[in-house]
């Protein structure tokens, strides 16, 4: 705790050197954000590119590995690890039973017409254009993410804000597991 | 780190996710592309969290919690994504069932 204190009110005492260093020396966070973005977006391209439904979700599981280290770079350990347990874990555990059910491979795998396919990837490069044009020259209060400090994301001060002033909407998640779970089991059984 | 980097690195992957679910057939794949895209959001809220903090130990204010409800939202995103995965993939499955296949070109059908 004192080690974090410390570390802390170092960067309390040169924010302005921290800040503006910028690119000009690569230290170890900076090539790990580097590594991890060129890792997540890696991840997505294949995701959407495979033709083998098994290795798209191979591939998604990299992405979330990689933006669970995002969290951890951004000290945010709490969401990591719940990223990996709850995304990485369960949400791809179940779409990969449900692919090997129903025997999804290569060559089951519906395909679009090439021109179709050509008017997707525009679209959708065309949104990135837009955005990033639009957001390319946006003055933003705080100017950069705190790295590596700060101990906002730790599991002590998460879990008191949520039982504290998040306690109404935690208990209503819990009515909406229990709904979810009672309408999969509706639609999925058999009539 | 900038923000403006976040906040690209977001708009990289929210985009790819769109292109994703334009370009494919398969439900299941549609699917994982909209969890894609809530990922994006998540780490761009994380991100904003990050720099509210920031803003806030800056004035001064050591013990500080600014932020914080930015990654308490990610949280409720992620519960709420669990949620709807489990009702997607129980209809999904519901659909293989009934016509033998995740097409989603077959889903137009409902139109009739």
């Amino acid at each position: 705790m004192g080690k974090r204190r410390k570390r802390k009110t170092n960067n309390q005492s040169r924010p302005d050197s921290y800040r503006d260093r910028g690119n000009q020396e690569m230290n170890i966070t900076q090539i790990l954000f580097w590594l991890l973005s060129v890792m997540a977006l890696f991840g997505d391209m294949m995701v959407i590119t495979s033709k083998n439904p098994v290795y798209s979700v191979l591939w998604l599981i990299l992405t979330f590995f990689a933006i669970s280290g995002h969290y951890i770079l951004l000290n945010a350990q709490f969401l990591a690890i719940v990223n990996i347990i709850v995304y990485a874990g369960a949400i791809m555990v179940l779409f990969l039973f449900v692919i090997m059910l129903m025997n999804l491979n290569k060559n089951t795998e519906p395909q679009k017409h090439r021109w179709v396919k050509f008017a997707g990837a525009i679209a959708g490069g065309c949104l990135l254009l837009v955005l990033v044009a639009a957001l390319r020259n946006t003055e933003v209060k705080g100017q950069s993410a705190l790295l590596n400090a700060g101990n906002i994301g730790l599991i002590q001060n998460l879990g008191k804000e949520l039982f504290s002033t998040y306690v109404v909407p935690f208990e209503i998640s819990s009515i909406l597991f229990l709904s979810a779970m009672v309408g999969a089991v509706v639609i999925g059984r058999k009539e | 780190m900038p923000i403006n980097y976040y906040i690209f690195l977001s708009i990289a992957l929210f985009c790819i996710g769109i292109a994703g679910v334009l370009t494919r057939r398969n439900a299941i794949i549609i699917f994982m592309c909209i969890e894609l895209m809530l990922n994006a959001v998540n780490l761009l809220l994380v991100a904003f969290s990050k720099m509210h903090y920031r803003v806030a130990a800056e004035a001064g204010n050591l013990s500080t919690t600014a932020g914080s409800d930015g990654q308490l939202f990610v949280f409720f995103i992620m519960v709420v994504a669990a949620a709807e995965v489990s009702v997607g993939l129980a209809i999904i499955v519901m659909m293989y069932r009934n016509i033998h296949s995740v097409d989603v070109n077959f889903l137009n059908r409902l139109k009739h």
